[in-house]
């Protein structure tokens, strides 16, 4: 907080190092995405700059929202996202092979990415509203397994399994913060690890290749390791300090398959080295943290909840595609936020942002004894 | 309301728990990623980093010019032209069938050439190109410049074929190019520069055994390509290096003069400076084109030279063995008389002679004879009679030190060197032991005795000089010191001149040099080449060619001041001197009187109907038509 006779009081009451941490990693985004497309602004940075700042003007208009409002909106938010990915269904937009979109006339909405800061909100509503008494009963298991199921299952068919991933392990996530029995996880782990060898045997063969392919992409890799193994190269060649700005060869030869949106981590990494990449991990660190911190610091049941889940939704997606863009997980199509270029992503981190704000300022504003 | 609050409690105990838990596996896996981004860049950095060059850069190979092959005045034996060629690369063709259709209506290609390229085409490997056809006539690579867009799959280029101005007559010698097969493409390890269309390698002859100096280094642009091939810019050019020049010692005037001198013959002829072992001619004959081979021959052709009973596909002057007749007994002399023979000794010869119950025969009944006339005459009673008194332990270290049975260092692959044999190999390598008659068949140069005619040229040389001459081909390998042979020289003296005899009013009379003032020395051998009756020896002119005798004969020029040896083997040619010494005298003959030897040539020539070329064609059209072929089209060049 900066306190100044000169800043008015409401500007100075943002929380500027979060802003200044997510500023950092934007710009440095938008440097990658402007070599990736060979030194030039367009076609990607530009729009990403305009995207990123419209929905950063809505995060900071989010922060003034009232912890009531917040709770008051949960389920109705959930309810709408869910018509919409039920209507994605039967009038959604087909791009790449898969219906995610909804075409709303000038704006094109992918009901899944809402489904993600949804999920957190209406767990974290419905265990706010579920007596410590209850809470290992079969009472507090049930619904929130149908609330996260249902659209989890509307995402895999669209198909989308990235994003299906991403909101079960937010759900879950915010599961395991209400105090949900152990074994409500330790079943399900239990029980794949236990399948798993007997599903692989029964799969067609080129299942189990491309599962083959995951855990070993240099055996194939001109076929579907291409992406992994063209992402490694990629890094490796970068060593500490990177090949320097638009040094990249592996990105503007194209050899780097989707090297502006899911595997940019890998253009980044090429040209700024092992130095660009730690410093970027730690700002997302940060930015988690702080997150964190604010829901250690709630006095709310809601706030907790809410705020540790909208910080685990930013984890997965910097974890999951970092873990996919270094080979340590198959690929299944996550962006990194804030650095891929694309709106979606984006948006969501700009709402999880704005949330946290929100129930950030809430802990200033209100006093502890209300 | 108190169970209330201690649950409360322990549920806010549980979340800080939790959130503990959380933020450890958050922790973990953010080392994780730093600790795998660590491993990739630093500990791997070398391997990706190649890896990344590799993608970077790539090498469009241009494939270097193949080098001469020249003869020991610089004219030239195989040399490069010029030529527009069509190529199909298997994995960009649509639809092979349409195309080669459409290829064949374009470019005349005959039926044989176009069952070729199916075949090829069904056994190619993607990556291999398909040779349409060499020495495409310009129209025809214009036609088809102008129509590729229609035809995917097919690449017409410029390039360079192999040329050999001697046509077949250096067929054996030179041997032929020929596009890499797939395993000689996996032996070099998958050179690329193999793949590369109108690229050809040594297949046989020297063309295969200096194919690491004819080859040169291929240079290549560097380019830096997209990841769909898009060129991106030029790097720094890899220069390339054509291949090395070979000289050899062959002189290609006398190497072609003395293959048309063959005539249709099945045979070979070596000609040899005595002063350093230069092989000045080796031409074995009938042989295929090499030309023809370079281009890439259909499946008729190879059947017809395979089937031929001449074998213009084997070289006779390395790689046939016969045996060496009477043409041994100059040496054989030489061992008789370093073994204490007296030269003037008479042995009486009555046209047979006997060794227990089996007879051997002479030639004719020769009478009383010494060691001169014996060899002028090639009496084989004086040889039974004379190398049955000395044994076989002393005559075959002479022969084997003139030459016989000896391994040269030439550079070719499939020479095959004979046997002089003496009674310890008997032992070895039939378990029995050597007889009387064992002498008696090695003493004019039958039974075991096998040598091919680079051995009989070397010993005529060896005679001539005394001297260890060792054959050469190679024009910059250093000339091998010539030792002196452990022979008295006053021996060789007489020998030579016994051979002069042979030529001066001996079995060879009719081979007399046409030449004054050079006389040449030389020894006529007729080889059985299987067991003949007594009743049909002598029978040079059987009916049928494969029973007739192998026509010998060796000589050196002049006699008094020996430069030049030579050598001929005339498979069933009969009677050594009506043929073989002939075709010697022609060819030695050329190398002092160009003029005199081509009347001569012309007329022999004649005689049988025509230049090679004009019987290869006769013989070929006559083998198509016996085969149910069509005629050939007539070629335009």
């Amino acid at each position: 907080m900066i306190t100044s006779a000169i800043i008015p009081r409401p500007l100075a009451k943002l929380p500027w190092r979060l802003i200044a941490i997510v500023l950092g990693i934007a710009t440095f985004g938008l440097v990658v995405l402007y070599s990736a497309a060979g030194g030039s602004i367009h076609p990607w940075a530009i729009k990403q700059a305009i995207v990123f700042v419209a929905f950063l003007a809505i995060a900071i208009a989010m922060s003034w929202m009232k912890e009531s409002t917040i709770k008051s909106i949960a389920f109705p938010l959930y309810g709408i996202t869910l018509v919409m990915l039920v209507g994605v269904e039967g009038l959604g937009f087909v791009s790449k092979g898969a219906k995610r979109w909804l075409d709303l006339g000038p704006i094109r909405l992918q009901p899944s990415e809402f489904m993600k800061p949804a999920i957190v909100l209406t767990l974290a509503r419905f265990y706010e509203l579920v007596p410590a008494a209850e809470i290992r009963k079969w009472r507090a298991i049930w619904p929130a397994l149908a609330l996260l199921g249902v659209p989890a299952v509307l995402i895999l068919i669209q198909p989308d399994l990235g994003t299906c991933i991403m909101v079960l392990l937010c759900g879950v996530t915010v599961m395991f913060l209400a105090g949900l029995p152990w074994w409500v996880f330790a079943a399900p782990v239990a029980a794949v690890s236990v399948a798993a060898p007997v599903v692989f045997s029964m799969m067609h063969g080129y299942q189990k290749k491309r599962i083959q392919t995951f855990l070993n992409p240099d055996s194939d890799p001109l076929g579907a390791g291409y992406h992994i193994a063209q992402s490694k190269i990629a890094i490796g060649s970068g060593g500490i300090w990177g090949k320097g700005f638009l040094h990249g060869s592996q990105s503007h030869l194209q050899y780097l398959p989707e090297g502006h949106t899911d595997f940019v981590f890998a253009t980044m990494s090429e040209e700024w080295g092992l130095v660009g990449g730690v410093i970027l991990i730690c700002a997302f660190a940060a930015v988690i943290h702080w997150g964190m911190r604010v829901s250690q610091n709630a006095r709310t049941r809601f706030a907790q909840l809410t705020a540790a889940g909208v910080s685990a939704t930013i984890f997965f997606y910097v974890s999951i595609n970092l873990l996919m863009v270094m080979g340590l997980a198959p690929v299944v199509g996550v962006p990194l936020p804030l650095v891929s270029f694309g709106g979606s992503a984006v948006m969501t981190i700009m709402l999880c942002l704005g949330l946290l704000m929100a129930l950030e300022r809430q802990q200033r504003t209100v006093s502890r004894i209300a | 309301m108190k169970h209330m609050r201690i649950t409360t409690a322990h549920q806010s105990i549980t979340f800080s728990r939790r959130m503990m838990l959380l933020g450890g596996a958050q922790a973990a896996v953010g080392g994780l990623l730093i600790g795998r981004m660590g491993w990739l860049a630093i500990a791997q950095n070398e391997k990706y980093n190649l890896l990344s060059e590799s993608n970077r850069v790539q090498l469009i190979p241009v494939p270097p010019r193949r080098g001469w092959i020249i003869d020991r005045n610089g004219k030239p034996i195989a040399i490069n032209k010029a030529s527009f060629r069509v190529d199909l690369i298997p994995q960009q063709i649509v639809n092979g069938p349409s195309v080669i259709a459409e290829l064949q209506q374009l470019m005349n290609l005959p039926p044989d050439e176009v069952e070729r390229i199916t075949r090829e085409l069904a056994a190619s490997r993607g990556f291999q190109p398909v040779s349409v056809a060499d020495n495409v006539p310009y129209e025809q690579y214009a036609a088809i410049t102008v129509r590729l867009p229609e035809l995917p799959g097919v690449a017409a280029s410029r390039g360079f074929t192999r040329f050999y101005p001697g046509g077949s007559t250096v067929g054996q010698l030179v041997g032929y190019v020929g596009p890499a097969s797939v395993i000689e493409y996996e032996k070099e390890n998958k050179n690329p520069l193999l793949l590369i269309p109108g690229v050809k390698i040594g297949k046989e002859g020297l063309e295969k055994a200096l194919e690491q100096t004819l080859r040169g280094e291929p240079g290549g642009q560097r380019v830096e390509v997209t990841a769909r091939g898009k060129l991106v810019k030029e790097l720094d050019p890899k220069p390339d290096r054509s291949g090395g020049t070979v000289q050899l010692t062959i002189d290609s005037d006398l190497h072609q003069y003395a293959a048309r001198r063959i005539g249709d013959q099945s045979s070979s002829v070596v000609v040899l400076d005595v002063t350093n072992g230069d092989i000045l001619a080796m031409p074995s004959m009938p042989s295929f084109n090499p030309n023809d081979f370079s281009d890439g021959i259909s499946q008729n052709e190879w059947k017809m030279l395979s089937g031929d009973d001449h074998v213009p596909l084997v070289d006779k002057a390395l790689e046939s063995l016969y045996p060496s007749g009477s043409t041994i007994k100059p040496s054989m002399a030489m061992a008789l008389l370093n073994a204490g023979i007296d030269r003037k000794q008479i042995v009486v010869c009555n046209g047979a002679f006997q060794l227990g119950n089996h007879t051997f025969h002479c030639d004719k009944r020769h009478g009383p004879l010494d060691m001169d006339g014996a060899v002028v005459h090639s009496c084989d009673v004086y040889f039974y009679t004379m190398c049955l008194r000395v044994g076989a332990e002393k005559l075959s270290p002479m022969v084997r030190s003139m030459g016989f049975g000896e391994k040269f260092d030439l550079p070719f692959d499939n020479q095959r060197f004979g046997t002089i044999p003496d009674p310890d190999w008997m032992m070895r390598k039939y378990h029995r032991k050597w007889q009387g008659y064992d002498t008696v068949n090695m003493s004019i140069g039958q039974g075991m005795v096998l040598i091919n005619p680079m051995q009989l040229a070397t010993m005529a040389s060896r005679l001539a000089t005394g001297k260890r001459v060792v054959p050469r081909l190679l024009k910059n390998k250093p000339v091998g010191p010539q030792t002196q042979l452990a022979v008295d020289e006053d021996h060789l003296n007489f020998i030579r001149t016994a051979m002069w005899g042979v030529v001066d009013h001996g079995t060879a009379a009719a081979a007399k040099l046409p030449l004054d003032g050079i006389q040449m020395a030389g020894k006529t051998g007729t080889a059985q080449t299987h067991n003949l009756s007594a009743g049909e020896r002598g029978n040079y002119t059987a009916s049928q060619w494969k029973l007739r005798d192998h026509s010998l004969f060796m000589a050196f020029v002049p006699f008094d001041n020996p430069r030049y040896a030579a050598a001929t083997i005339v498979e069933h040619g009969g009677f050594g001197a009506a043929v073989a010494a002939p075709l010697i005298r022609d060819t030695i003959t050329f190398l002092y009187d160009k003029r005199k030897a081509m009347a001569a040539l012309e007329a022999f020539e004649a005689s049988i109907g025509g230049p090679p070329d004009v019987r290869m064609a006769r013989k070929t059209a006559a083998w198509r038509q016996a085969n149910g072929l069509p005629p050939l089209p007539a070629k335009t060049a």
